[in-house]
């Protein structure tokens, strides 16, 4: 079974179908190209055959893109010389594009070519957009559910099989720019405004075929193949582009702080293309595309962010054996703002959910939270008043437990106190089936000990959620030490049905994401009593890719909530505890009644709306300014081993099982330098002996916080990398 | 070594560079031809005199484009032996014009040299030139590329110069460049345009706004906010650079920022032999000449370094020099050279700058050695240091001694 075959029909048109056996939407692969290479060969060379589409043979879309795995594939078959091969094998996509555009015409007089129109039954994406891209005329239909566009930037790389190319001659790199560089999928009405399709038809095969049979020599030849071409919106030095582009780089610049190289790659393939001739322009896209690759950023983006965080949805992690545990009904234990969101987004996977609080008032808010969202919706057009009045309908608010009966999962998120905790599980539990799974979403609490008030403490688990709900990518799922494989399962099922990206980690103090975050923002506080100034801190972890500083992000997070976390950590550890000036800190903003943006006075002034107006100035009458401010690269070294040296021990620990969990909760939970992979990307981009080094600098300089973990230490030494030592594949070999 | 001497130094009043400005109908090459007649004349020059015409020009397109400086050559009266060379060091290149001339009469290159520039600045506009820092993204974003407006208001912010203090420099500029004109300071210096049939098209610099008060500039708006701030954000670039600011200051405005005018100068250059063979007297040896590279991004505070290095080269401390001159490209450059180096604001700028008389890129560098060197002949003191700030990141200095 091939992934491209060509038929011919009785008017005389070649119909290329792509259809991968076994999946559900076509993706490309090396035979692929080959393929296609030889259905458009024969095709061309085959008098009989008048026009050509290309279609596909799945309902409801044309492909998902490039399979990514084949990167790496084609930088390990070009041996010593990766780049070469990379090179290359772009050009060899260039030169098969390339014939499809030209489509056998006289090279001088542009005749005697044939159409070549493509069909897309529905979503397009990446090398998906790029092969309709080269043909003459790009054919769509009428599918609501479809998407269309190139989103490889989202995974640190850029469309290199002649999207960006093609893309910028089409409508000009003015428009073209925010559609590579944001990565953003469109419907069908959209691509057509932008430019990725041509015309929507019910019947875009029969439209297609039609055109191919009408279509004029004039027809095949793109405009940037005619005579006299002018880019729209001008070309770099021509005065309307000028500007345009001087400020593109500008804006990029300030919008990725610097952080993405594939942004900077892209950004100058449009730029020294936009110079030349389209087959020159080819060439520089694919020299870019070519060092875009050859950065480890793109091949530890594409590992964290497509590869393993799909792994993980599809359950890489899941107990084996396990029938499927998927959600019917669930019970939300506290209606504040975590129980309200996690009632909202499992309403929105269909489920039917009881919303609980102490009484009804407090519940009716909680529910009200989801028609907010709602409303939202539809003022933007994206949701239907039918749909708003079936998910409203199936959230019952309520303070009356009994109505918990017949749940398959309660998800209790009260107040962050044991014994309201415990409370709560005896009296649920008293109601709910014996079968029913019972997860906290606590932050800070130990499942273990929490599970204690349990009947059934296999049945019991952490489904720890990020606020706001709806908005946040990953769960992170606790196994305390009696949690059973059922309730893993069941976690991960009600993940996937809230389709939201799952880890799981094992059972310790702040588990394994808000363990990595809490040393970064104290890192941050400890250089504040320092007198670093707070700017340089925040805008240091902007350019490493943090989405917000430590600084800004206590005042998001409140700086009550850091001072009571500080303060329960510090009674649950007594002696053991590490006496940091970041807690004084802490606790003399809490005592200013400088609580944070909520208290519209934190580390920054706000006005009246809460929007921030600067750096609060006052706090330097307190901590005074360094004379001498450290050096960016100092300052950011010390957030980012803050951060990664408790991944590491957290992996030492068991707490982690899974680097890959590692990297992707890192990225997804709190914006962890996305183009870095993750952590352990990120040590092992910078290397294990390096990053040792630099430990015991920094524990010289700043204390033993940063000592180096002795795992780190002998992977050093032994010139090991995390995923040469921990990678899947590795462990089962 | 032989010695560099200047032997004469000519400018042109500078007209506003824009339709109704004076010199807005006279070309490039004209306004250079004219110049540089008057360097001849003045100095009953024949023949192969000089062995170059170095000419500084930044917008080197169209009627500035193609070698300029052999284009001038051709229009004026000097002899066709002499070849001209075209420069661009944006800012400076005519005052790089001057010293590539004397260092070439140093090193035993030729005995004698017209160095100067010229630019027409309502004709040619600037940036029309294209400039791959300013576009290629490669180059702008690992370069952190911002506009020199954001660069002059980062100067501001970093090193602490309030709106104030940077009006209270254009007034002053103002103010003396007004007082210069009355006492007719420039008299040596400034030759009339006049057109084919002998018409005065231009006398005197035309750009002045004498009656320039704190309260007429506190009305003007900041030049460089909005792009700054909103469109395209310029602002975020300048903090990636600098990420320990928390705000850019937008300080300047066309109140106290260099005036866009038409203008061009020159200067003889000569060595001794040179002197001799037509009777002239050599007015000042150029000492020592300087250029460096600096961070692009805040870009214009090439003065400072430069300086440091031309007083290091020549065993100088900065008490050695007498008068300055410190292009006025924008207040905060000026404000910051008398910073870091502590020097008296009356020794600097003596007769008012580029704020007042307007800033025609490739000419204000020839312009400013020779209003150093008629004010130190004025106040009959022997040392000047002339320097000004560049695109890109860089800075030019020259040291003149009176002989």
């Amino acid at each position: 079974m091939a992934d491209f075959t060509l038929t011919k029909d009785a008017d005389g048109v070649g119909i290329i179908t792509w259809d991968v056996p076994g999946k559900t939407m076509n993706v490309m692969s090396f035979d692929g190209l080959s393929e296609l290479n030889d259905c458009i060969d024969q095709a061309l060379a085959d008098d009989e055959i008048k026009g050509i589409v290309i279609t596909s043979g799945k309902e409801g879309s044309f492909a998902g893109g490039m399979d990514l795995n084949l990167l790496a594939v084609m930088k390990e078959q070009a041996g010593d010389d990766p780049a070469k091969g990379l090179f290359e094998g772009t050009m060899k996509m260039h030169a098969l594009l390339r014939k499809i555009e030209l489509a056998g015409m006289d090279p001088k007089t542009k005749k005697g070519g044939k159409p070549i129109a493509a069909a897309l039954p529905g979503t397009a994406a990446g090398i998906g957009m790029e092969l309709p891209l080269a043909t003459h005329r790009i054919f769509a239909a009428e599918n609501p559910k479809a998407k269309y566009g190139l989103p490889e930037i989202m995974v640190g790389i850029f469309p290199g099989a002649g999207g960006t190319t093609r893309m910028v001659r089409k409508v000009g790199a003015i428009a073209a720019a925010p559609l590579l560089l944001e990565g953003k999928m469109l419907d069908v009405k959209k691509a057509k405004g932008a430019g990725y399709i041509d015309e929507i038809a019910a019947d875009p095969l029969a439209a297609a075929k039609e055109w191919v049979l009408n279509a004029k020599d004039a027809d095949l030849v793109k405009p940037w193949d005619a005579k006299g071409y002018k880019m729209p919106g001008g070309a770099p030095y021509h005065p309307a582009g000028f500007m345009n582009f001087v400020g593109a780089s500008a804006m990029v610049n300030g919008k990725t702080q610097g952080a993405f190289p594939a942004a900077k790659a892209l950004l100058s393939a449009v730029y020294e293309g936009a110079l030349v001739d389209f087959d020159t322009a080819l060439k520089i896209e694919a020299r870019w595309f070519t060092s875009v690759l050859m950065n480890p950023s793109s091949g530890a983006m594409i590992r964290s962010l497509f590869l393993n965080k799909e792994a993980l949805e599809k359950g890489a992690v899941r107990p084996k054996g396990i029938p499927d545990q998927s959600v019917k009904k669930i019970g939300v234990l506290g209606a504040g703002m975590m129980g309200a969101g996690i009632a909202l987004v499992s309403a929105q996977a269909g489920m039917e959910v009881v919303l609980i609080d102490r009484d009804q008032a407090a519940a009716d808010k909680g529910k009200a939270y989801t028609e907010a969202y709602l409303d939202k919706g539809m003022k933007r057009g994206k949701v239907t008043a039918e749909k708003k009045e079936a998910m409203l309908a199936r959230i019952t608010a309520t303070p009356d437990l009994e109505k918990l009966a017949g749940c398959d999962l309660i998800i209790e998120a009260v107040f962050e106190d044991p014994k309201v905790k415990a409370e709560m599980t005896q009296k649920v539990e008293a109601i709910i089936p014996e079968d029913c799974i019972f997860a906290s979403n606590t932050s800070t609490l130990p499942i273990t000990e929490l599970a204690k008030a349990s009947k059934r403490p296999d049945q019991f688990i952490g489904i720890h959620f990020f606020s706001p709900v709806e908005k946040m990518f990953l769960v992170e799922i606790i196994k305390g030490k009696e949690t059973g494989d059922r309730a893993v399962a069941k976690a991960l099922d009600y993940v996937r049905q809230i389709r939201k990206t799952p880890i799981v980690v094992n059972d310790a103090r702040f588990f394994y994401c808000n363990r990595c975050i809490i040393p970064y923002i104290n890192e941050g506080a400890r250089m504040i009593t320092e007198g670093v100034k707070p700017v340089l801190i925040d805008n240091a972890a902007r350019q490493l890719g943090f989405p917000v500083g430590p600084i800004q992000l206590t005042d998001e997070t409140s700086i009550d909530l850091g001072a009571k976390i500080a303060r329960a950590t510090k009674a649950a550890m007594g002696d053991a505890y590490p006496e940091s000036p970041a807690d004084d800190l802490i606790f003399w903003m809490e005592e200013q009644g400088r609580l944070g943006r909520k208290a519209k006075a934190g580390f920054f002034d706000y006005d009246e709306n809460g929007k921030r107006i600067g750096y609060w100035h006052g706090l330097h009458e307190k901590y005074p300014l360094a004379e001498q401010q450290p050096s960016l690269q100092e300052v950011q070294d010390r957030l980012m081993f803050a951060q990664v040296l408790e991944a590491v021990r957290a992996l030492e620990e068991g707490v982690l099982e899974d680097i890959r969990e590692g990297d992707v909760g890192a990225i997804l939970a709190w914006g962890f330098a996305p183009w870095s992979g993750g952590p352990f990307s990120w040590i092992d981009m910078i290397g294990a002996p390096y990053a040792a080094e630099r430990c015991d600098q920094l524990t010289e300089k700043y204390g033993e916080r940063f000592a180096c973990p002795p795992l780190l230490r002998e992977m050093a030494e032994k010139g090991q990398t995390f995923y040469g030592r921990f990678a899947p594949e590795a462990k089962a070999a | 070594m032989t010695e560099a001497y200047i032997y004469d130094a000519v400018r042109t009043p500078r007209g506003k560079g824009r339709k109704d400005g004076s010199l807005h109908e006279v070309t490039s090459v004209r306004l250079s031809a004219v110049t540089l007649n008057a360097v001849k004349e003045r100095n009953n020059l024949e023949g192969h005199a000089v062995e170059d015409v170095i000419w500084g020009n930044v917008t080197q397109v169209m009627e500035q484009g193609g070698c300029l400086a052999r284009s001038a050559v051709l229009a004026s009266d000097l002899d066709e032996s002499i070849p001209g060379l075209a420069i661009n060091r944006f800012c400076a290149s005519g005052m790089e014009a001057v010293n590539l001339a004397a260092n070439q009469v140093k090193g035993g290159a030729g005995d004698a040299y017209i160095a100067g520039g010229v630019e027409m600045m309502g004709r040619v506009p600037m940036g029309s030139d294209g400039a791959a820092i300013a576009v290629d993204p490669s180059l702008a974003m690992e370069t952190y590329f911002v506009p020199q407006g954001i660069s002059a208001d980062i100067i501001a912010t970093e090193y602490g110069f309030t709106r104030d203090q940077a009006d209270a420099l254009a007034v002053e500029s103002q103010k003396r460049a007004a007082k210069a004109w009355e006492e007719n300071r420039f008299a040596k210096s400034v030759i009339t345009v006049k057109d084919r049939n002998g018409l005065t098209i231009l006398d005197r610099d035309e750009y002045m706004r004498p009656g320039t008060d704190m309260q007429s500039l506190g009305a003007l708006n900041p030049s460089f906010q909005m792009m700054g701030e909103q469109m395209p954000g310029f602002d975020k670039v300048a903090m990636l650079k600098y990420p320990h600011l928390e705000k850019i200051n937008h300080i300047h405005h066309a109140g106290n920022s260099s005036g866009i005018v038409d203008g061009a100068a020159a200067v003889l250059i000569g060595n001794k032999e040179f002197g001799e063979k037509y009777g002239l007297k050599p007015r000042a040896r150029i000492k020592a000449t300087a250029k460096i590279g600096t961070d692009p991004t805040i870009m214009l505070t090439g003065p400072v370094p430069v300086t440091e290095k031309i007083l290091a080269e020549t065993g100088m401390k900065i008490g050695d020099i007498d008068l300055f001159e410190v292009n006025e490209a924008f207040a905060s450059v000026v404000l910051r050279f008398q910073q870091a180096f502590d020097v008296d604001p009356a020794l600097v700028n003596v007769n008012g700058g580029s704020i007042a008389m307007g800033h025609p890129l490739g000419a204000t560098g020839a312009i400013i050695i020779g209003t150093l060197l008629d004010e130190l002949e004025r106040q009959d003191k022997e040392t000047g240091l002339a320097t000004l700030c560049i695109a890109s990141g860089m800075g030019a200095a020259t040291i003149i001694e009176r002989v």
